[in-house]
């Protein structure tokens, strides 16, 4: 009987081929449940018919948004954006927490950065699934389309994703360390950075005190950017910059609190113990 | 030659709880192991630091000659694991899981893998049913495909039949006997069940809160106690009765 596996087990073909195991793994689970299909178009379709309606509304009612045609879904469907990468990333984890296979896939030689990989290509996918879904809706009730905003919707989605899986690093990290008594953080966590984000509304309504705060998180600039874009019809590089700094921060924040709480967790046996 | 498994000293505790107490250990190739103790003896604490899934406070291991502790990369390519306290995917089925840790693992073939495990632990009926919807010994049956996809040289199974029925244990041992035959693997199983440790292990560690309190060969044991099962001697070092007062088993 041979013995060794016959691939590699180092070097970037091998860990592209787990990464890829990984990423096979979720794609299973989309595929073999309609409803998580559904699941991941429901929320971005439902928040986008709402705004919609809403903008619709003030467009007769506000010179503002009269002139800003579109603003606020957009700011609807890169919300949604943000929101869905970050779920995605936690999700994913939090189904090998789930499931009780966390151990299994730590024993293997899958190292901690590939699985983070695998979460952040899987975000993607659930990302541009449910988006595309929206976007869809979007054109076809309201007559809006994100894709208008051509290549600054590229520049804004990946500002927002990256700031996306910076947070979902964190929130993974934390459950990973308190516990799935922690997993409601997926949820509720990126709101608190809704007010500071100006999705809705410019950097400059918010007080004075508080400006610099919002300059700190990514989404400030994209959705800065975002307006600029279609009231202004400029495309702000110094804007896109900004959020491409913060994202390597947020992200670079990301991954070493996730591997200090994967440290902790072989520390305390978190790793075998873990799961409902 | 190298041993499979040197484990020198080794400690873990958890704040004042000592979990696992000055463990050494060595597994040559081929051999077959066992932890054996009660419950919370530091067998899975024993088990989840030879695969490095809890750093130890002290001591070293050494797995077919790597440090796992600076180079645990470098083998855990060639070692698998199974337990009851861990699961595979419930909703993806069977073959998805197999075809998901043969490629975590650099199986070459993975279908071909997949299709001769399916074949030689009987997984054909349910290999694309859900596994979240087995029987506990088909679960069984799949963890040991899942822990063998890799064709392991040195396994770690802890308390690889636990909850099974006698006939689906019984199967479970013999399989491990022919791939350990097959393959000169070294196995190291924790476990409660006296009779497995019996039939299966050359050479057996009994633990008991965290320290190797005795070791040997199983004919060994029943020698230096004087008993007929190593149950009987697992029930004397349990109750702290050496062979010289054996005689006092069953007065109250």
């Amino acid at each position: 009987m041979s013995i060794a596996p016959a691939h590699p087990d180092t070097g970037p073909t091998a860990s592209a081929r787990r990464i890829g195991a990984m990423v096979r793994r979720y794609w299973y689970l989309i595929r073999g449940s309609w409803p998580r299909i559904a699941e991941l178009a429901y929320w971005p379709t439902v928040q986008m018919i709402l705004w919609g309606l809403v903008s619709q509304f003030f467009m007769t009612h506000s010179s503002w948004l009269a002139n800003a045609a579109g603003a606020l879904i957009a700011g609807v469907l890169l919300w949604d954006i943000m929101f869905r990468g970050q779920i995605g990333l936690s999700i994913c984890f939090f189904e090998e927490m789930w499931s009780r296979n966390l151990g299994h896939l730590f024993v293997s030689p899958l190292r901690p950065w590939e699985m983070l990989v695998a979460l952040m290509t899987m975000s993607l996918i659930r990302t541009l699934i449910g988006a595309a879904a929206a976007a869809g809706m979007a054109i076809l009730l309201y007559g809006f389309s994100l894709f208008d905003l051509g290549l600054p919707l590229l520049a804004f989605f990946v500002g927002l994703m990256l700031m996306s899986w910076g947070m979902g690093m964190v929130v993974v990290a934390m459950v990973l360390r308190f516990g799935l008594g922690a997993e409601s953080l997926a949820w509720v966590a990126i709101f608190a950075f809704a007010p500071i984000s100006c999705v809705y509304y410019p950097v400059s309504t918010l007080p004075e005190s508080i400006q610099w705060l919002a300059w700190s998180t990514p989404a400030a600039y994209v959705f800065e950017g975002m307006r600029a874009v279609l009231i202004e019809g400029v495309f702000r590089w110094d804007l896109f910059r900004g959020a491409l700094v913060l994202d390597a921060l947020y992200v670079a924040i990301g991954a070493v609190v996730f591997m200090w709480s994967f440290k902790v967790a072989r520390r305390d046996g978190r790793l075998l113990q873990i799961g409902e | 030659m190298t041993a499979a498994i040197e484990v020198a000293h080794l400690r873990k505790s958890f704040g004042d709880v000592v979990a696992v107490d000055d463990v050494s250990l060595v597994a040559e190739r081929g051999q077959t192991v066992a932890l054996l103790g009660g419950n919370g003896a530091g067998k899975t604490t024993t088990i989840s630091m030879l695969l490095g899934l809890l750093t130890p406070t002290s001591g070293t291991v050494r797995v077919l000659g790597h440090d796992l502790l600076a180079e645990r990369y470098a083998v855990l390519s060639r070692m698998n694991f199974s337990s009851p306290y861990l699961d595979l995917p419930h909703r993806l089925t069977v073959r998805q899981n197999l075809t998901v840790y043969a490629a975590l693992y650099g199986v070459a073939a993975a279908r071909d893998r997949v299709a001769e495990l399916s074949d030689r632990l009987d997984l054909g009926e349910f290999l694309d049913r859900p596994t979240g919807k087995l029987s506990a010994g088909q679960k069984t049956r799949v963890a040991l495909a899942k822990a063998l996809i890799n064709r392991p040289e040195v396994l770690l199974l802890d308390e690889p039949t636990a909850s099974l029925d006698p006939d689906t244990g019984d199967w479970v041992r013999g399989y491990l006997e022919t791939y350990r035959a097959e393959s000169n693997a070294t196995i190291l199983l924790a476990s409660h069940n006296m009779a497995e440790v019996e039939r299966l292990c050359d050479d057996v560690l009994i633990l008991r809160r965290g320290r190797v309190v005795d070791r040997g060969s199983p004919a060994a044991l029943l020698g230096r106690y004087g008993r007929q099962t190593l149950e009987d001697v697992f029930l004397d070092i349990a109750r702290d009765r050496r062979s010289g007062d054996a005689d006092t088993r069953g007065v109250a």
